[in-house]
């Protein structure tokens, strides 16, 4: 899998309030001949906070990397929409396991500003104030590699914030949390979507699914089942699958 | 064996008195090994990290020959640059044969290799892990190089003392471009390989300790580094 860093097409310019913020038209993805997804066709409205559903190996973390651009599909095409100048939308992700830079906490937040092309002057009071942001202040000038996990996953929060993405993806962001750190992701997780950012996640928690969701993406075996609103999915599932997944007894 | 008692008991007094021969013998030594270092890291580094992050047809052929150059007996490294440098070669009319800028050309053909593989291997470990985070800021590999590099520092740093104690303990290659002629291009090695032979064995031992606290300094240093990194950055 080399083909990193491919720049997904887009759809004209102009981003309208309801026109799709991303389109997935007839997407699919092989590894080594093996289909893991097929035929998926999706439509995310521009505002929202989407959670994917689905047991190990449906394809969940697979399907964020290629609408956020770290997979190329193998057939189909990944369409985000455009700001009104024609400037792409900032996108950002954060991971299961956060990557941490061997440097200082704060100098991970000025390296992302620095990617982000944030002028050097700049840098170290936007960082500074995310470090604050989500209670990293005295950790300012640890190595972030030393930091516990959840100061980790909160570092990597503060790092996608000032991105100021308008899309944020989370690839189970707190499945290897306590509690309180769990908490803290979801209330980072309210705070972006507040600010305006658009909310994909992936998650094996069906309360934070719950708690979070406006829309649930539920896939099995590489193929999206359903995607409706999250009231509808947990109260009356229109498929099968769907019914025996929130039963605990579909087997991954 | 009194002789070689004497011999060390000399050997001391020439190292602790300053004598001036070993002075410059040393002096000259350091110069051409830290300035082939710096050449194999100037080239090196970037050339190893350029070939953990792009994939080109003929990249696993450029690896396996830097790996099998980072045995490249010095011996061989010397004529290649001897075959160069001489009036008939190709870069004869620079005249550099028998100049420690002909040394530092050799050895750093020595470094090179090792400084390349060695930073390829540290890169090649730190982009698996980064690739995916560095993607998602949108840093092409380009920019992802001084990035990687940077935070291989430590890493980095016991690797170019790797190369600077093959540089400073070879005779070999210094021996075939350099000439050994006293006072110009003698260096700690060649001067005990020849010293060994005419029998003053002072001089010898002198430069052999000072050759071998050398080494011990920079492999205490490469360790220090790497504990304190170790600590420092998890």
């Amino acid at each position: 899998m080399n083909h990193f860093c491919q720049p997904g097409t887009r759809l004209p310019p102009a981003l309208q309030t309801d026109e799709p913020l991303l389109r997935l038209e007839a997407l699919g993805f092989s590894h080594q001949g093996v289909p893991l997804l097929q035929g998926i066709e999706l439509t995310l409205k521009p505002r929202g906070r989407t959670v994917i559903l689905g047991p190990n190996g449906a394809g969940k973390s697979l399907l964020m990397r290629l609408a956020h651009g770290l997979l190329t599909p193998s057939s189909g095409q990944v369409r985000w929409a455009c700001h009104e100048s024609g400037r792409p939308l900032r996108q950002a992700m954060v991971f299961q396991r956060p990557v941490m830079l061997r440097r200082s906490a704060l100098a991970n937040l000025s390296y992302a500003l620095a990617a982000r092309g944030v002028p050097w002057r700049q840098r170290r009071s936007l960082a500074t104030a995310a470090l604050e942001r989500f209670g990293l202040t005295n950790l300012a000038d640890r190595p972030a590699r030393v930091l516990s996990g959840g100061e980790q996953q909160r570092l990597a929060l503060a790092r996608a914030w000032v991105l100021e993405p308008d899309v944020l993806f989370l690839d189970e962001p707190t499945s290897a949390l306590d509690p309180a750190s769990m908490r803290a992701v979801e209330d980072a997780v309210h705070a972006f979507h507040d600010q305006g950012s658009r909310i994909v996640m992936t998650s094996h928690d069906l309360n934070q699914a719950r708690r979070l969701a406006d829309d649930i993406i539920f896939l099995y075996e590489g193929r999206i089942i359903e995607h409706t609103p999250a009231q509808t999915f947990f109260r009356e599932p229109s498929s099968q699958l769907a019914r025996d997944f929130l039963s605990g007894e579909l087997l991954g | 064996m009194p002789e070689l008692d004497n011999a060390f008991q000399a050997a001391l007094n020439l190292i602790l008195g300053l004598d001036p021969t070993l002075l410059g013998i040393v002096t000259l030594s350091l110069q051409v090994s830290l300035a082939a270092v710096a050449i194999g890291a100037l080239i090196g580094l970037p050339l190893g990290a350029a070939l953990a992050l792009w994939r080109f047809p003929g990249r696993g052929l450029v690896v396996t020959l830097l790996n099998a150059f980072m045995g490249l007996p010095p011996v061989v490294a010397g004529l290649v640059v001897y075959l160069m440098l001489s009036r008939a070669g190709p870069l004869g009319e620079l005249g550099l044969l028998f100049t420690p800028s002909a040394m530092v050309i050799a050895q750093s053909l020595l470094v090179l290799p090792i400084i390349a593989a060695l930073t390829r291997d540290h890169v090649l470990t730190l982009w698996d892990e980064y690739r995916e985070q560095l993607c998602s800021f949108g840093v092409t590999r380009l920019r992802a190089m001084p990035s990687l590099l940077w935070d291989a520092r430590f890493a980095l740093m016991t690797v170019i003392l790797a190369g600077f104690g093959r540089a400073s303990a070879e005779v070999g290659a210094v021996l075939i471009v350099g000439g050994n002629i006293e006072g110009v291009t003698r260096v700690m090695t060649t001067a005990i390989a020849l010293e060994t032979s005419k029998g003053n064995l002072s001089l010898a031992l002198g430069l052999g300790l000072v050759l071998l606290g050398l080494v011990a300094l920079v492999n205490g240093t490469a360790y220090l580094v790497g504990e304190r990194a170790r600590r420092k950055l998890g």
